[in-house]
């Protein structure tokens, strides 16, 4: 099976904490790996470091068997959705604008109008960004990050702070682009339920890594389950 | 009568560069507003006032030496903007009175204001010669050019930094670039209203043409369009009442923020609501 990535004793340390200490896992091809943990659990700095975007670490991060401190080739394959994209309000840019930011090649243009329909936001095009509601900005996001074929997608948190009935949307859309087009998605999420529902892997991340593997066998384990549904619970009342 | 300021050929070459620096300063300034960087175009024509200065005292052509000090100490206080997280608006400041400073001393050590100063300092496009409007063209040329090359890479970096470097956008020269380009444009644009009202192209036009919820594309076009007509407007105006063009253009340019705010307040630009 094709190894998407690899993380071979990953550590970060910040001033006055290790943020990641000492993490190893693989994702192989078509996984869809669920990654939880409270906040703080360092959910947001591994990803920093998978993106090139923190190279203060220790150990070794492979994208298809190279490591990414030697070529930067691998972006070209993810597509990135953050947690809470931050843009100016007021910002000049329909979704047609925002969705070709993320275009590599001119000439993918009329993927565009293909991927808007896929994700239900084609009649919004010509909208601007910041006119549209937290969901549907979402969706222009992964529009934004599918529009290069990537065969990985990474999300963190992305749907903080978005209605139910988007979340649903949201989700589906997930689960068809993991299944029909096989892209494998690293997505990390505080919803137990939805993990359970959506993902294949899990990852268990509290600086350290307490659990990686299927899923099955992690809805298994009650011990597990308890105390990170208590992790997560304690973080959802610290969110309202 | 009036139609005879258009015989002139001053008045030919005022237009031509006018339209050109117009272009130019709306293209270049809608990146820095939307980067909050509204200012910076003010700080590099103040630190163009020391390179002014310097050109003044030593006998080079002024706006040469205007070039390399406004281009190299935008290029200097970005980049220990950015070493030493100081603020944009701190390090606009520092950039603005260390120019004016600079200015202030040459000009006091080799005896005090001239007239070449004031020109300056409150632009004189009427006095534009054919070489200047051939450097005016060809700068304005390249620096269209090299934003048409990389628009992907100048919007993506300036709507969201940590996002367009994923995608591989190589941002900090980005960056540079932008402050390069607007180094270049603020002391073109000297000849046309001067050190003290350039940021004024720069910012108005923009600003106005954002409140019109257009996409990037017809922002920029817009924002071209009100500072053309302000430029051109700006300099037959002016020669026809003899009053100072760099004001006259700037008003112009105002009026067409305050229209526009008038009709947004109706409601009058809403399209989707």
């Amino acid at each position: 099976m094709l190894k998407v990535v690899e993380i071979e004793h990953l550590t970060i340390q910040y001033p006055d904490v290790k943020a990641i200490d000492d993490v190893s896992f693989t994702v192989n091809q078509g996984d869809f790996l669920g990654i939880i943990g409270p906040n703080g659990a360092g959910k947001s700095t591994l990803f920093a470091a998978m993106l090139g975007l923190n190279t203060k670490y220790k150990g070794t991060i492979k994208f298809f068997g190279t490591d990414i401190r030697k070529s930067k080739n691998h972006l070209k394959e993810i597509g990135y959705v953050p947690q809470k994209p931050i843009f100016e309000k007021n910002f000049p840019a329909t979704v047609n604008d925002v969705v070709k930011m993320g275009l590599q090649k001119e000439s993918d243009e009329n993927k565009i109008d293909e991927i808007l329909q896929q994700l239900w936001i084609h009649e919004l095009s010509e909208r601007r960004i910041g006119e549209l509601s937290g969901g549907q900005q979402q969706r222009v996001f992964i529009a934004k990050a599918l529009v290069n074929n990537p065969k990985v997608l990474i999300l963190d948190e992305p749907v903080t702070g978005i209605d139910q009935q988007s979340i649903d949307l949201f989700y589906s859309i997930l689960k068809e682009l993991n299944s029909k087009q096989n892209i494998t998605i690293i997505w990390s999420s505080h919803d137990l339920d939805a993990v359970n529902k959506l993902a294949n892997h899990v990852a268990c991340l509290n600086r350290t890594l307490f659990f990686h593997g299927e899923s099955d066998d992690f809805f298994k384990n009650d011990d597990l389950v308890k105390q990170y549904s208590e992790a997560s619970m304690q973080e959802h009342m610290h969110h309202h | 009568m009036a139609f005879e300021i258009f015989t002139f050929s001053f008045m030919h070459r005022a237009i031509i560069s006018g339209i050109a620096i117009a272009i130019l300063c709306s293209v270049v300034g809608l990146f820095l507003v939307l980067r909050r960087y509204s200012l910076f175009g003010d700080a590099i024509a103040h630190s163009s006032f020391g390179g002014i200065a310097l050109g003044l005292m030593s006998g080079i052509y002024p706006l040469w030496t205007a070039y390399g000090v406004s281009i190299v100490s935008a290029l200097i206080i970005t980049r220990i903007k950015d070493r030493f997280n100081i603020s944009g608006d701190a390090s606009i400041a520092v950039l603005l009175s260390s120019g004016i400073a600079v200015g202030l001393v040459i000009i006091g050590l080799s005896g005090g204001f001239t007239l070449d100063i004031f020109s300056f300092l409150f632009g004189s496009i009427l006095l534009v010669s054919v070489n200047d409007t051939i450097l005016i063209l060809l700068l304005t040329g390249i620096i269209l050019i090299v934003i048409l090359l990389l628009y992907r890479q100048l919007l993506y970096s300036t709507f969201n930094e940590e996002q367009a470097k994923v995608s591989g956008v190589p941002v900090e020269k980005i960056n540079y670039l932008i402050v390069f380009m607007a180094g270049i444009t603020v002391v073109t644009s000297i000849q046309l209203v001067g050190v003290l009202l350039i940021s004024a192209l720069f910012v108005i036009p923009n600003v106005t043409a954002i409140m019109y919820g257009r996409g990037f594309k017809q922002t920029a076009i817009i924002s071209m369009s009100f500072s053309i007509f302000s430029v051109v407007a700006g300099i037959l105006v002016s020669y026809l009442f003899d009053i100072t063009p760099a004001g006259t253009i700037v008003l112009i340019a105002i009026g067409i923020f305050g229209c526009t705010i008038g009709i947004k307040s109706a409601g009058l630009l809403s399209r989707h609501h």
